[in-house]
Parts: C-alpha cells; sequence; structure tokens
C-alpha cells in the first residue's frame, strides 16, 4: 500500500518532469523585456537601455529537476542525473523486492515461514563489493567536476564581492559599484568575496557555484558565463532576519554591452541629481530593508515626512531631522535611537561617498 | 537499586510521586524520559507546523521573518536535542535495555537518574530560551551570527544544550558497563539481540562525541563572557573553526540518532517475519563501523564553507565509506522477508516504511556527498528533505516502532491495532508528501531557511504543507490513543507478538526486578518453540535453549 504511493508518485514526478523540460526547450532565450518608455518612467535618472535590462524579469526556466544552464561549470549536471537515474534504479528495486515478499509471505491461514538459510557469504560479499566500486566511481566524478570548479582560470575578469545584512555590492573594474552581478558571456570570472558582518553564501542556481563568504577572509568563485539572460542571485547561508530577502539579479550580457552597461551606469550615476542618487542608495545599499518611504513602518522609522521633523530620542533628548542627524544616523547609527526601534542598524561608515550621503539626506528632504 | 515489592509490577511496587521522582528503577526513569520526549515532540511538531503553513504562500501569511527564524531554530533544537537524540537510547533504550539482558537494573542506577534530571535541567533551559528573547541562530548556532548583538537567550540554550550533552554521556557509560558486565551466562556477544548492539555502538559515539561538544559549547560562553577570540572574527577568531568543532559532535550525532533506530528495525522485522535475521553478523558489524566512521566525515557539512580542497577530497571518500554498511543492512533487512511469515502488525508497518524511507535518505546522501553536485545542492532544500529523510523517516519512525512494539511490554496494555495501522500508513503518506518535492525544489535553487520565497516554488511548498498536515494528524492522533490504552487498553500477555528476544520472557509489565526469577538464555532469533496459543497470545513449548541461567 505504502510502496505503491512510493511509486506512483515518483511516476508523477517523473512525468512532470518531462512536460517542464518540453517547456524550457519552446521557451528559448530570453525576450527583450518591458518597453523601455515604460520603464524610464519610474527612474529617470538612468539611461532608458539600463533602465530596461535592469528591470528585465528573472529567467526561472529549467528542466523539472534542475535550473537552465547559464554556465561552464553546470557540467555536474551529469552527475545530478546519473545518481538521480542509479538512485532510482536501487530504490524502485528494494521497494520491488519489499512489496514482493510483504505480498508473497503475508501470513494467512496455513501458510508458515520456510527455513532458508541464515547467511550466505557470497551473496553478502557480492552486494558489498558493488556498491564500494559504484562509490569509487561516484568519488572520481564527482571530484574531478569540483577541480575544474575550483581552478583559477587564465586571465579572468574580476569583481569584487561584498555581502553584508542584506545586502550585496559587486564592484567591477571600472570602480562602479552595483547590488547586481553584471558579467560578459564566455568570460572567465573571478568573484573575490569577503563580508562585512556574519557569514553569507553567493549562490547563482544556474552558474551552479556556491561559496560562503566569510568576514575577515576572501573566498573566491570561478565560472563562465555561457548563456544570455537574467538569473536569481541568492544569499545560501542563514544571516538572520531577511536573509530570505538577500537576493539579487545576475545578468549575462553580450561581450560588447557589457564595458558600456558599466560605464554607462557609472557615468549616469556620477551625473545623477543628488535625490535621485539617495534614491538609489535607498535601494541598493539596503536602507529599503528596514526604511519605508510611504510612512509604513518597518524595523526602521519611515523616511516620508521626515524631514525637519522633532524626534524623540532614547536618551531623552530630541532632534531635529536634518542633514547632519542624517549623516550622523548613517555613520553612527546606535548614537541617536528613536524610542520604539530595535538598535540593529549597522554602520555605513566608509562604505558611502560624500555625494551619496548628500544625497539620502536630498532624498529624505524631497519626501516631505 | 530500587526499593519496593518485588513480587508485583513495577507500577505497583511502590506509590506517591516521591517514589517516582526518586525511583532508580530503569523502568520508572524510561517511562519519564519517555513523556518528556512526548512532550517535546508534541512541542517541536507544532513548530514544525507553523513553519510549514507560513511557508503555504509567498510573502508573510502568518508571521513575520524574526519570527519564522525562531519558529525554525526552535523546531530544529528541540527535534535534535530533544527528541531524537534520547529518543530511542534514553528512553526505549532505558526500558528495554536491562530486561534484553535478562538484568534487574542497569549497572549505576543512580547515574541513570542523574542523567536523568540533566536531561530536564538542559531542556528546560532550552524552552526558557523562548520565553526569554527567543533564539534565531538555527539549531546549528553558527558563529558569528550566533555571537552578534543581544544574544543572552543563546547562551541559555547553549547552556542547555551543555547538560543535555552530559545527560547523553552518562546514559552512554551506563549502557556500555551495563552490556560488558551485566550480560547473563550463555549470551556471548553474538547471542545478543541487534537491538543491544545497536545500543552498544550508540553509547560508544555518545561517550567519545559528546565531549566535544561540551568542550564547543564552553569556548562559546568564554568568548561570549571573556572576549577571548576563538571565533569571533573580530577578536581575531575564525568562525568556520566553530564549524569544525560543531559538526565533529553533531555528525556522530546523526549515528545517535540512526544506528539505535536500526537496532529496532533489526528486532521488529525478525520477529513479524518469524524468520532468523538474515546476515546478523554483517549487521552487528555494520552497526558497529557506521559508529567508528561517523567521527571521520564531519567535514561534509562544509564543502563550500571556504576549506581546503584537500580537506574535501578526503572528507568526500571518507564520506562514502559510510554508504556501504548503509547499503548491506538494507539487503540484509530485505533478505530477512524472503520465505517468512510476515504479519502487518503496526510495528511491522514502521518498520517497513523506514526500510523505503531510509533508502531514499541514504541514495539522495549520494548527491551530497559527491563534491561537484554538493556545490549546487548545499544549504538548500535537497538537503533539508534528505536529513528529514534520514532523521524523521528513519529515526523517528523507527522511534515510533520501538514504541509500539515494547508499548505492551512496559505499560502491560495492548494498543488498538487498526487505528494504529491507520496512523502509520498516514505517517508514511504524510511524510512523503512532506519531503518528495522539497528534493526538487531544492535540486531547483530554492535556498533554505527562507521566510519569503520566489513564485515558482509556490506549488512545492504547499504540497508539503498539506503533507505536514497529514503527518501532524497522524502523530498527534498517536499520542492520544496511547495515553488512552494506559486506561482503556487490553491487558497485555507476556509475549503478544511471539518474538524470541528476552524481554518477552518477563512479565508485562515486568515486576521491580524484571524477571521474578533469573530467565532461561535461548538461541537468539529462532521462532520454532514459539507457537500462537490465542490470538496475540505467544508461549514458548518444549524449550530447547542453552539451559543456563541469568545470574547476578
Amino acid at each position: 500500500m505504502k510502496t505503491i504511493c512510493t511509486s506512483i508518485a515518483i511516476c508523477v514526478l517523473l512525468a512532470l518532469g518531462s512536460v517542464a523540460h518540453a517547456q524550457d526547450s519552446a521557451a528559448g532565450a530570453p525576450a527583450a523585456g518591458a518597453p523601455a518608455d515604460a520603464a524610464a518612467a519610474k527612474a529617470p535618472a538612468l539611461p532608458a537601455w539600463i533602465q530596461e535590462i535592469n528591470d528585465r524579469p528573472w529567467d526561472t526556466g529549467g528542466t523539472f529537476w534542475l535550473p537552465t544552464k547559464a554556465s561552464l561549470q553546470a557540467d555536474s549536471d551529469f552527475m545530478f542525473y546519473a545518481v538521480l537515474a542509479l538512485s532510482l534504479f536501487f530504490l524502485t528495486g528494494i521497494t520491488a523486492f519489499v512489496v514482493y515478499f510483504t505480498i508473497k509471505y503475508r501470513h494467512r491461514p496455513g501458510h508458515k515461514a520456510e527455513p532458508s538459510s541464515h547467511h550466505n557469504d557470497a551473496l553478502e560479499i557480492t552486494w558489498s563489493v558493488i556498491p564500494t566500486i559504484i562509490c569509487v566511481f561516484l568519488f572520481i566524478g564527482g571530484w574531478d567536476g569540483y577541480v575544474s570548479m575550483q581552478t583559477r582560470p587564465a586571465e579572468p575578469l574580476l569583481i569584487k564581492v561584498t555581502a553584508k545584512k542584506w545586502v550585496w555590492d559587486f564592484e567591477y573594474p571600472n570602480g562602479w559599484h552595483s547590488p547586481n552581478l553584471h558579467v560578459p558571456i564566455d568570460q572567465p570570472i573571478e568573484l573575490q568575496m569577503t563580508s562585512l558582518d556574519v557569514l553569507h553564501a553567493f549562490y547563482v542556481p544556474p552558474f551552479r557555484v556556491k561559496q560562503d563568504i566569510v568576514p575577515r577572509r576572501y573566498t573566491y568563485i570561478y565560472f563562465t558565463p555561457s548563456r544570455l539572460g537574467t538569473y536569481r542571485l541568492y544569499c545560501a547561508e542563514y544571516c538572520g532576519m531577511n536573509h530570505s530577502l538577500m537576493k539579487e539579479k545576475a545578468f549575462v550580457h553580450e561581450a560588447a554591452t557589457w564595458q558600456r552597461f558599466i560605464d554607462e551606469a557609472k557615468a549616469a550615476e556620477q551625473n545623477m541629481d543628488p535625490k535621485d542618487l539617495g534614491k538609489m542608495v535607498w535601494e541598493k545599499k539596503g536602507c529599503i530593508a528596514c526604511h519605508t518611504i510611504d510612512g509604513g513602518a518597518k524595523v526602521g522609522p519611515t523616511w516620508k515626512g521626515s524631514w525637519g521633523q522633532q524626534v524623540k530620542l532614547t536618551d531623552g533628548t530630541t532632534a531635529t531631522v536634518d542633514a547632519a542627524y542624517v549623516r550622523t544616523s548613517i555613520m553612527e547609527p546606535q548614537k541617536q535611537l528613536q524610542p520604539g526601534y530595535p538598535p540593529s542598524m549597522p554602520t555605513y561608515a566608509g562604505q558611502l561617498s560624500e555625494a551619496e550621503i548628500n544625497g539620502v539626506a536630498a532624498f529624505i528632504e524631497s519626501l516631505k | 537499586m530500587s526499593t519496593g515489592n518485588p513480587n508485583v509490577s513495577y507500577f505497583e511496587a511502590s506509590h506517591g510521586i516521591k517514589n517516582w521522582l526518586y525511583t532508580l528503577d530503569h523502568k520508572r526513569i524510561g517511562l519519564m524520559y519517555l513523556f518528556g520526549i512526548l512532550t517535546a515532540l508534541m512541542i517541536g511538531g507544532a513548530f514544525a507546523l507553523l513553519v510549514r503553513i507560513e511557508l503555504m504562500a509567498p510573502g508573510e501569511t502568518i508571521v513575520g521573518p524574526e519570527t519564522y527564524n525562531r519558529l525554525f531554530t526552535l523546531h530544529g533544537a528541540v527535534m535534535v536535542f530533544l527528541v531524537i537524540i534520547p529518543g530511542v537510547p534514553a528512553a526505549l533504550g532505558n526500558m528495554i535495555l536491562p530486561i534484553q539482558l535478562g538484568a534487574p537494573d542497569v549497572a549505576f542506577p543512580r547515574l541513570n537518574l542523574f542523567s536523568f534530571y540533566l536531561w530536564c535541567t538542559g531542556a528546560a533551559c532550552l524552552l526558557l530560551s523562548i520565553v526569554f528573547g527567543a533564539i534565531d541562530t538555527g539549531w546549528t548556532f553558527y558563529t558569528p551570527y550566533s555571537l552578534g548583538g543581544d544574544h543572552t537567550p543563546v547562551m541559555l540554550a547553549i547552556g542547555g544544550a551543555f547538560l543535555l550533552g552530559f545527560s547523553s554521556i552518562f546514559t552512554g557509560l551506563n549502557f556500555l558497563v551495563t552490556i560488558h558486565k551485566f550480560r547473563p551466562q550463555g549470551m556471548g556477544w553474538f547471542q545478543m539481540p541487534l537491538n543491544l548492539w545497536a545500543l552498544y555502538a550508540t553509547a560508544l559515539m555518545q561517550v567519545l562525541a559528546t565531549p566535544v561538544l561540551g568542550i564547543t559549547l564552553l569556548l562559546l560562553f568564554m568568548e561570549h563572557f571573556l572576549h577571548i577570540g576563538i571565533f569571533d572574527p573580530t577578536l581575531g577568531g575564525d568562525p568556520v573553526l566553530f564549524q569544525h568543532f560543531f559538526w565533529f559532535y553533531s555528525h556522530p550525532a546523526v549515528y545517535i540518532m540512526i544506528v539505535p533506530a536500526m537496532g529496532v528495525i533489526s528486532d521488529v522485522l525478525t520477529t513479524f517475519s518469524r524468520k532468523p535475521i538474515f546476515g546478523y553478523r554483517f549487521i552487528a558489524y555494520s552497526s558497529v563501523s557506521l559508529a567508528l566512521l561517523s567521527f571521520l566525515v564531519w567535514g561534509h557539512h562544509m564543502f563550500v564553507s571556504g576549506q581546503s580542497k584537500l580537506a574535501n577530497m578526503v572528507f568526500s571518500a571518507l564520506t562514502f565509506t559510510v554508504g556501504i554498511p548503509a547499503a548491506i543492512k538494507v539487503f540484509n533487512w530485505t533478505a530477512t522477508l524472503y520465505k517468512g511469515d510476515i504479519r502487518l502488525k503496526t510495528p511491522m508497518i514502521y518498520a517497513l516504511s523506514f526500510l523505503i524511507l531510509f533508502t531514499i535518505g541514504g541514495l539522495t546522501g549520494l548527491f551530497l556527498a559527491i563534491l561537484s553536485t554538493d556545490v549546487h545542492l548545499h544549504d538548500t532544500y535537497f538537503v533539508v528533505a534528505h536529513f528529514h529523510y534520514v532523521m524523521m523517516g528513519s529515526g523517528l519512525v523507527a522511534f515510533l516502532c520501538g514504541l509500539h512494539y515494547w508499548w505492551p511490554k512496559f505499560t502491560g496494555r495492548m494498543y488498538p491495532e487498526r487505528i494504529a495501522q491507520v496512523c502509520a500508513v498516514g505517517v508514511f503518506i504524510g511524510f512523503n508528501l512532506t519531503f518528495l518535492p522539497q528534493f526538487v525544489m531544492g535540486s531547483r535553487g530554492m535556498p533554505r531557511r527562507y521566510w519569503d520565497y520566489d513564485p515558482e516554488f509556490a506549488i512545492f511548498h504547499q504540497i508539503s504543507t498539506i503533507g505536514a498536515i497529514i503527518l501532524g494528524i497522524s502523530m498527534f492522533t498517536q499520542v492520544i490513543y496511547l495515553m488512552a490504552s494506559f486506561k482503556i487498553g487490553k491487558k497485555a500477555p507476556k509475549n503478544p507478538w511471539g518474538a524470541s528476544t528476552l524481554e518477552w520472557d518477563a512479565p508485562s509489565p515486568p515486576t521491580l526486578y524484571n524477571f521474578p526469577e533469573p530467565p532461561e538464555v535461548h538461541e537468539i532469533y529462532e521462532y520454532d518453540d514459539i507457537v500462537e496459543e490465542s490470538p496475540d497470545n505467544w508461549v514458548r513449548v518444549n524449550r530447547k535453549g542453552t539451559g543456563t541461567k541469568a545470574e547476578h
């Protein structure tokens, strides 16, 4: 009864798998995305074509079992399917024997246990040796794939990654920072990663790579993107309250577009109006996780309508929300806490430029 | 040795709450453990259901992210430290181990009571930390997260785990000595029930691995209160070192959960097939080899933690060696069914469920032992599903199996068979419905410990939640009917299952010192001389045992 249910469940899973697979191959490469003018209306600060790329939806295709392959490192898929086949073979075999024996030798009037040997050395040695041989092959296959993932490729493109609760920061060779990962296709990538607080982990399922990020240490990831698209980028190591919201986009660009993209995005940010820059900081540097701009309460006080207000502080004094107050809040957040909010904001000292700090103040001022 | 009238059952030997709280009787201590563990199981199960209901839909369903993080932390900590680790050894082991040896008690009854009270204190600390501010570090307490901010409750929970560890060490020590010294004449090592082999292997691990947990937790204390930089990177410590310490204990701990489960299953499969176990020695040796290998594979939890490639290679290779004794056991159990006379009583339904669920748990472990696929699957729902198949699908199912199997022995009452069979099937279906979809979402890239998730995973989460509800109902019903059977259950005969091991020669429930007179030792797992006199009442005819009496 139970075993039959298992078999049915597995059959259903496999059938669903083939359907999902068919859908994937029909979908093909990602479409161009939303019309540029609609996207531009949302945030006029960036060139339309950059905004259009930023707004592209995630590419969530794949087979039933695995997401789309988007890097050369995804060759571990062969091992995955090999073990899947092996597992289904053994599971079906054992289930079949258990069900068959249970039915055939079930208790019924007149039926008795028949004498059979208590052990059989030849049989037992056989079924010890066969798993051993299989395991040796599995180990070698896995080791081989792992070494190729871990070997630093010749002339990789270096991107520096800084993770902190609950924001990603990718620093590109031209000095531009982004919470999203932008990489050119067919170019070996090296990510040099560190964390400012607790453990995090870099994980982009279609690239099949994952690596923990450890504070005060560098860890590295190597991969070569092999398919254009927009993929999910996750933090995979538990890092506290908003762990599940620490997710961004990984973009794979055409080789030529990539350079233009990071250059123009950088230039656009430098020439941006301070309050637009402040809005971008709010989105990119993680302020958004705790502070709303619509008056709603989150972990921290809302920014909406706070400019120029008198606020009570936990030490009994009052302060006016102005440029100085905002600057202190960013650099030394524990110094002026408002009652009713946890003292959980980390300092941003050294992580924001002067222009960005002024931008945040300008942005809050614009939310009056 | 406990006091009271030795000629009546241990329930009636003495009366009053004081005689229970100060008892030195292994059966009373075992029963108290059992109540503690079942209570913890209900609490841990309630946390699990809340987690699953929150995950019914993306975004906030019933709780916010902070509460969610506390829920999964408490679910893990309660289930691991309070339910599965003590489940088979401390509760069932205490109740059954001395009787299986034909002995009146364990070797050190006072130490036994002490470990019970350590367990209670540890459990209280762990549960108090809920009231005191709710920990949210995950049951693994990974640094530096567990060191940051206001985490005094974490220290309380860690103190609890520390005491629970010592409880586990003392129980293990007690069992080792008992098995070495209290075996009756005529019961050599290879005439022991396989359940005793498994409890012996488990006790070895408890004694050798748990001190490392104690050391680790002490270091955390020192770091927290004295600011010595051991794990905290801002003090010059190494957070990855904590993971080494933690898994050096916690990997054997997984085997502390699964090896005794294998012992229970071995005893139950042979009883309800009415046939000797196939390959007794292979199963006995594989229990001990699993116990030894369990110390050599901790690094497979850390393939992407930043440990060296060489270490990863060694740990991957060693991990595969664990698969071999596990595979041998599954084949031997399956072969035991061959030409048997199989009765699908509740314990047998659990044992057959165990065979399938353990096979799935073991095979999916291969995906995680392979370095290249582990990089993709690590910290996803694939891992969550895998360890639930091993810890719950195998460990907890075997606990339920043993609980039903020995229930008539230590309570003297039968549980209601038909309802129990339905619940056992409910557990199997609910379990698979909960965790099979999690393999798929994991391999598709759904990270674990996520409060919010992306829409493409919604369908899998919904199936999983429905399964969890079926599972929850089945588990809850069991607790109800088991408790009810205490009062209204049919009186149990000495040997309701026709089992061959020594505990079934003791009265149900046993007298204060288990056997009114020392029992005769019989050949292990021989069923020819045991016949069903009336339904569910088996007796030995023409005893042809080795003819020696247990002496103490």
